[in-house]
């Protein structure tokens, strides 16, 4: 279980493949950030309408 | 003895309703043939834009003769696809064969049969034509219309399918094109790829027969999947 | 225990929401660990160097494409045959997570292809049928959603993903069944060609895809209840108290 980067600039550069291997790991970042903020909108988007019916109902 | 000779007629079969549907849209594209024609008319367009687009290279063009006959083949069989339910669904007719007496697979299986043979069949007789132009040597030609032979019957059964599933949907045409357009693309692969591999001088016989499989498997599923979306958009 | 109880969505919207954040809390430690294993302490692979460090990504979400179809296939199904209202919101759950997950397996063999193959993409069975699945998620969500009766979009979306299964044993035995460009799998029962560090970690980077996507899809199920059953009094009571 050692680490098996000598410093964090080697971690960072990845054996010179660097770009091909942040571009799939920043991916998989951006994909779940832009789940998350999607399911937060469609159930804000989902709690909103039943209020919105509910209010129209009050007002009649 | 009233009852005895009604029953036959009552009970149904898929022979009596693969008949009847299939002579029914027959007689209909008999009457209209503005459709088919449009579909050959299409398919012959699209094959001769090519060589203008690309250039009349004739290496080129044997080259690349096969996956363009195949293309063109798929996107004329996805043009008469709305018209296969559509007009049914909207005049009411389909609802009323649900309500008739034979099953569904009957009358299901031979709508797709009228559309390929108005449509598949009409293109791979012209194949041959097209590949001509394209100046495909003679075995090729032979292999390119056994593979639509082949494999145009799956892309009526498939975009049958997608097309009664589409009844009555909001975005019509784009989305038919995003239901069946991917699951063509096998049927395109091994279409091309058999008239290729005998161009090239392989074996054909691989890609014809996964296109086989294919045609068998269609034909044992789709029908009832289409009864079943038909049902499903009538109910 | 009554399985029935919890196949109501009233019961089940309850359940999902307690239920979610233990899954994410599980995906979030098995990330942690999977990529603590895959970024610092596995080795160089020999032959591709640094970037063969994109599989901790491209299996486990290739593995949740296919297997995410299946069971939002399975959904359909019971939908299709009991007419049940919560599979078909599960199912319709299921599918963004899952054209998600081919989305990243995809983007990441691309570019892992790139410096191994020398190029992002070809033609190979693979790859092309992975695509075809990605536009089956899009087809799936596109009909589901083309209807103005919600009910109808199920059934018919729930056809066309039963219909779609056939891609799946093409993509899983493609690369046996074809000579592709693409490598066969390096995980199989009589044994794997990789270090254990290599496989632990991709074996607990897919665990934490699984539990990510359970998460996911619980929380939206929760939401597509409660657009669908907006007319009804369980959700009306539930904001106002």
């Amino acid at each position: 279980m050692t680490i098996w980067w000598k410093s964090w600039s080697d971690f960072w550069a990845m054996g010179g493949q660097a770009f091909f291997v942040w571009m799939s790991f920043g991916a998989l970042l951006v994909a779940i950030v832009v789940e998350m903020l999607s399911l937060r909108l469609r159930r804000k988007r989902a709690l909103d309408a039943i209020e919105e019916e509910r209010d129209l109902e009050t007002e009649n | 003895m009233t009852d005895t000779a009604a029953r036959p007629q009552a009970e149904g079969s898929f022979a009596a309703g693969f008949s009847w549907a299939m002579a029914r849209d027959l007689t209909l594209a008999w009457r209209h043939p503005d459709e088919a024609v449009l579909t050959v008319a299409f398919f012959a367009l699209v094959a001769s834009l090519f060589p203008l687009g690309i250039g009349a290279e004739p290496q080129l063009l044997a080259r690349i003769g096969p996956g363009v006959i195949w293309v063109g083949a798929l996107l004329a069989a996805f043009l008469a696809l709305p018209g296969l339910f559509a007009t049914d669904y909207a005049d009411g007719s389909l609802e009323q064969m649900t309500l008739s007496p034979h099953p569904a697979l009957g009358w299901a299986a031979g709508k797709v049969a009228a559309h390929w043979i108005v449509s598949g069949l009409p293109l791979t007789l012209l194949s041959p034509l097209i590949g001509l132009q394209y100046g495909l040597a003679p075995d090729t030609l032979g292999i390119q219309a056994l593979s639509l032979l082949i494999g145009t019957p799956v892309l009526s059964l498939l975009g049958g399918a997608c097309a009664a599933l589409a009844l009555g949907a909001r975005g019509g045409g784009m989305l038919l094109a995003l239901l069946a357009l991917p699951l063509f693309v096998p049927v395109l692969i091994f279409g091309a790829g058999a008239a290729e591999a005998q161009a090239t001088g392989m074996s054909p016989a691989p890609h014809l027969s996964l296109l086989g499989a294919g045609l068998i498997a269609s034909l044992v599923g789709l029908p009832f999947a289409i009864g079943t979306a038909v049902r499903i958009a009538v109910d | 225990m009554n399985w029935f109880y919890f196949s109501s969505p009233s019961t089940f919207y309850g359940l999902a929401g307690r239920l979610a954040p233990w899954f994410f809390v599980a995906a979030a430690l098995l990330a942690a660990w999977g990529l603590y294993l895959g970024l610092l302490v596995a080795p160089t692979d020999a032959q591709q160097g640094e970037v063969y460090r994109v599989i901790f990504i491209h299996v486990p979400t290739a593995w949740m494409s296919m297997f995410l179809y299946f069971v939002m296939a399975c959904y359909c199904g019971l939908s299709l045959v009991f007419n049940t209202r919560l599979s078909a919101m599960m199912a319709r759950a299921i599918a963004p997570t899952g054209a998600l997950m081919t989305f990243l397996a995809l983007w990441t063999g691309a570019f892992w292809g790139r410096p191994t193959w020398g190029t992002y993409w070809v033609w190979d069975a693979r790859l092309t049928s992975e695509l075809v699945l990605l536009f089956l998620y899009f087809g799936y969500m596109a009909l589901a959603n083309a209807f103005e009766d919600p009910r109808r979009g199920d059934r018919a979306a729930a056809l066309l993903a039963l219909i779609g299964v056939v891609n799946l044993p093409i993509i899983y035995f493609s690369v046996q069944w074809w000579n592709t460009l693409h490598q066969g799998s390096s995980v199989s029962f009589k044994g794997t060609s990789m270090h254990v560090t290599m496989l632990t970690g991709m074996l607990v980077m897919s665990a934490s895809a699984w539990m990510y996507a359970i998460g996911a899809t619980l929380v939206r199920v929760r939401s597509v209840i409660l657009e669908r059953e907006r007319r009804t009094a369980w959700v009306r009571s539930l904001g106002a108290a």
